[in-house]
């Protein structure tokens, strides 16, 4: 496991610098001062656009830049943005908000989602069921700004504040997680209806098992696997991908950002982040692989 | 002859005070939604607004605009006179006056802040507003092959302009290239803010934690989540503050702000959104005595290529704007949050006349394809050019289709991914039609709509017009030394523009603003902020 391990993050290594190669390319490649448009409808003096140019390297070509900035990155400098601020600052402020609220919404996607997934699972056909059946897939079609619009205005939330508490990030946390929570539940409760007709939980029962270990234990354990890449996958998109829940409760987090870097074309920034989500995405994704071990030992890795 | 402007003491706004027993009125504190500035907060490289009002919370100069009707009031000047005519000026400063880190301002510090800001490599933003006073274009080099190619510009010849002259720690002296009667105006634009020793040391850091002289100093500034001001309990100037902290939070969306402002979790938006308008809905939101719909300095026009065949007759540029249905557009389109403009120059300005434009600004189909057919060169093609990243497009199709209507002829808007795509196109030359251009007053006077923007060569002149007898009475005024007779003189100049049609003047904005029910005595002042002197919370 060890050596699967580190061949899986050797093989990060080219993943990480061709995506970041490429954001860089598509960031910076775009047509277009970056500087032209600063200064309102007048034209930017030729002196500020000379000496911002000079500051941030751009009349190197293309290639030289970004290794500059991959070599910066290695010493642990993101550099600046347009107005001077530290992009190591912006990211070490909005990282731990954004992750605050992932892991709200990944909480309660495996909680309510899983809980759920089990009942139905178990009571196939009955009233419940059917009534959770319904409720997914009206969170499945909703799209999530719906769901936050109209939770916000019609409860009259107010925004979170600039601290994120934990109890504030709770609806937004829900919101978030809606869609895949609804997945959640379905994936568990058609796992759990499959396996339920499978041989070792009939040795089980026919074993004399308690009917909640042999639930608890046997059957869950194997229908989790689905489960636990969903959870690992999601985690890794909720990170980046909460643009929407982010912008609706102003919650200052990695996906407002984003958005408001994307804008205002504060390209160091894009490519900080969009490097720093390749590399969550890359570690979540071995952490999944080598929980399948755990979940199913007949899972090896050589 | 002496011209100078002397104090005036600040009238107390007739502001009626609700008293509060429990809670001293002097304290208290309140939120205003906002977005990180674009550049470090110093102030003669800061020319957005989300920047400019914290600047101007933490920074005062010589002069400020009174926040009712943009009057020059003297701030941290004692006087600015001038016994020439207008070339050389005389600024005293009033004593006693500190920083916030407890050194005094001196001139000193004023002449140094203008030598960094002008002094072409340290690169700020506002250093042309120092292209009148002597010895500017020592201090500037220009590149020689255009920023965007590898050769770099000279150093300029000196590092300090001819015309600053320190006389003693109170008093210094300016000399101008020519007379300039609106010198003591145009000061009061926060380029001209003074910076205090602390800046010269470590500008970068400057920028992330700016000293002022202000009514407010910096408390402290969590990027991209808030930045609090607190009082300057030393302040010196007249327009003390009466709240003592003044919180600016970073707000994505305006949606949000919006109804954060409604249930009083923040207590100031400048701006609604769009989707509060139609309707009118923020005025239900808020009622009449929460929300204000204000005129402001902004204005928004259509650039001529005046380079192109067809383009380059008045003629056709009358006979386009004649076929602009403005009082149409702005209704159906902005909910008349616009006002249809007959003039080059916003109504805030001194020097402003209604009406200049006459029947060209004025819609009628007719005369228009009359005055279109009698030109002799048609432009080859009849386009309105916007940046796509902003909601324009709904206006330029608007104002497109009214043209081909009333012209007979088709008229495209053709969009431009982002802004600054869009603006290196046009100050390149690159325009095969019309392009969209807007104007925000720097200072509020008729001169900084015609100077920056028709001016042969100006810096903002989009469409590189050009007409002798227009720059020669712009020059006539620039030398007029009294200023009733200076006023006198641009009019005369804007009064030429109809038989030139420059640019096609559209229509002036107007800001609507909400606020919470914390605050009390709002003013807004003509450049849409919020006036931090006199507001006071409940």
């Amino acid at each position: 496991m060890g050596r699967y391990a580190l061949r899986r993050l050797l093989q990060a290594i080219p993943v990480f610098i061709g995506t970041t190669f490429l954001i860089w390319f598509l960031v910076w490649g775009l047509p277009g001062d970056p500087f032209a448009g600063r200064c309102g409808e007048r034209q930017c003096p030729a002196s500020y656009v000379q000496s911002m140019t000079d500051k941030f390297g751009l009349d190197d070509p293309l290639p030289v830049q970004y290794l500059n900035y991959l070599t910066n990155l290695m010493r642990g400098e993101f550099g600046q943005t347009f107005n001077g601020t530290d992009i190591g600052e912006l990211l070490a402020q909005a990282f731990p908000v954004s992750i605050k609220l992932a892991l709200v919404a990944v909480a309660a996607e495996a909680l309510i989602g899983i809980t759920a997934g089990v009942l139905t699972g178990l009571r196939r056909g009955s009233f419940i069921d059917n009534l959770v059946l319904v409720s997914t897939l009206v969170l499945i079609a909703t799209p999530i700004f719906v769901i936050g619009l109209v939770a916000r205005y019609s409860l009259g939330l107010a925004s979170v504040s600039p601290e994120a508490p934990l109890v504030e990030l709770i609806i937004p946390g829900l919101i978030l997680g809606s869609g895949s929570l609804a997945y959640i539940t379905r994936l568990t409760r058609v796992n759990l209806v499959e396996n339920r007709r499978a041989d070792y939980v009939r040795t089980a029962v026919a074993k004399g098992l308690a009917p909640g270990r042999v639930t608890g234990v046997h059957l869950l354990r194997n229908s989790m696997i689905p489960v636990v890449t969903w959870l690992g996958l999601d985690l890794g998109a909720l990170m980046g991908g909460a643009i929407v829940t982010e912008g609706i409760f102003n919650i200052r987090g990695i996906g407002g950002l984003l958005f408001d870097s994307i804008n205002r074309r504060q390209s160091g920034v894009v490519v900080s982040i969009v490097a720093i989500l390749v590399l969550v995405y890359l570690i979540v994704n071995l952490l999944v692989d080598l929980l399948y071990g755990v979940l199913d030992p007949r899972i090896r890795y050589e | 002859m002496a011209v100078g402007l002397t104090a005036v003491a600040l009238a107390a706004a007739g502001c009626t005070s609700t008293p509060e027993p429990e809670a001293p009125k002097n304290d208290g504190s309140f939120i205003i939604s906002w977005s990180e500035p674009q550049n470090p907060l110093v102030p003669a490289g800061t020319s957005e607004t989300q920047g400019g009002v914290v600047i101007d919370a933490l920074f005062t100069g010589l002069t400020n605009y009174a926040a009712a009707d943009a009057k020059t009031e003297m701030a941290n000047a004692e006087s600015i006179t001038s016994a020439d005519g207008g070339t050389t000026w005389t600024v005293k400063l009033k004593p006693g006056w500190k920083w916030h880190d407890g050194t005094s301002v001196t001139a000193k510090n004023y002449v140094d802040a203008w030598n960094y800001a002008a002094y072409s490599p340290n690169g700020l933003i506002n250093g042309t507003f120092f292209g009148d006073i002597k010895g500017y274009s020592d201090v500037v080099s220009e590149d020689p092959d255009g920023p965007d190619k590898p050769q770099v510009a000279p150093k300029p010849a000196k590092d300090k302009l001819d015309g600053l002259k320190v006389v003693d720690d109170n008093t210094f002296e300016v000399t101008l290239s020519g007379p300039s009667n609106l010198w003591p105006i145009k000061v009061g634009y926060s380029a001209f803010m003074p910076l205090p020793d602390a800046f010269f040391k470590d500008p970068a850091a400057f920028g992330q934690k700016p000293i002022g002289n202000g009514p407010f100093k910096l408390d402290s500034w969590t990027k991209n989540v808030e930045l609090k001001v607190t009082r300057n309990d030393d302040y010196q100037g007249a327009d003390k503050p009466k709240v003592k902290d003044v919180v600016f939070r970073v707000y994505t969306d305006d949606a949000a702000a919006y109804e954060d402002v409604k249930n009083g979790t923040i207590d100031f938006q400048q701006q609604v959104p769009s989707a509060k308008l139609v309707g009118d809905l923020y005025k239900t939101d808020f009622g009449a005595d929460r929300s204000s719909n204000k005129p402001v300095s902004s204005s928004a026009f259509i650039a001529m290529p005046t380079w192109l065949p067809g383009y380059n007759d008045p003629k056709v540029r009358q006979a386009i704007s004649m076929a602009i249905d403005r009082k149409l557009i702005v209704e159906k389109i902005f909910n008349n949050t616009r006002i249809p403009m007959n003039g080059w120059v916003n109504p805030n300005m001194a020097g402003y006349k209604d009406g200049s434009c006459g029947e060209f600004c004025t819609f009628d189909a007719a005369k228009a394809k009359a005055l279109y057919d009698s030109a002799t060169t048609k432009p080859k093609e009849i386009s309105l050019a916007y940046n796509g990243d902003a909601s324009h497009k709904p206006w330029v199709d608007a104002v497109c289709n009214s043209i081909a209507t009333a012209l007979q002829v088709t008229c495209t808007g053709k969009p431009f991914p982002t802004f600054g795509e869009f603006r290196t196109l046009v100050t390149t030359q690159k325009m095969t039609g019309m392009s969209r251009a807007g104007w925000q007053a720097d200072y509020p006077h008729i001169e900084n709509w015609l100077n920056p923007l028709l001016k042969t060569g100006a810096s903002s002149n989009d469409g590189k017009f050009s007409d002798a007898a227009f720059d020669a009475k712009l020059k006539e005024a620039d030398g007029t030394a009294d200023l009733a007779a200076a006023e006198k003189l641009y009019q005369d100049a804007e009064a030429m523009l109809p038989a030139l049609m420059p640019t096609i003047p559209l229509w002036h904005s107007s800001q609507q603003t909400v606020w919470s029910a914390k605050l009390a005595t709002v003013t807004i002042n003509t450049f849409g902020e919020l006036d931090l002197a006199t507001v006071t919370v409940k």
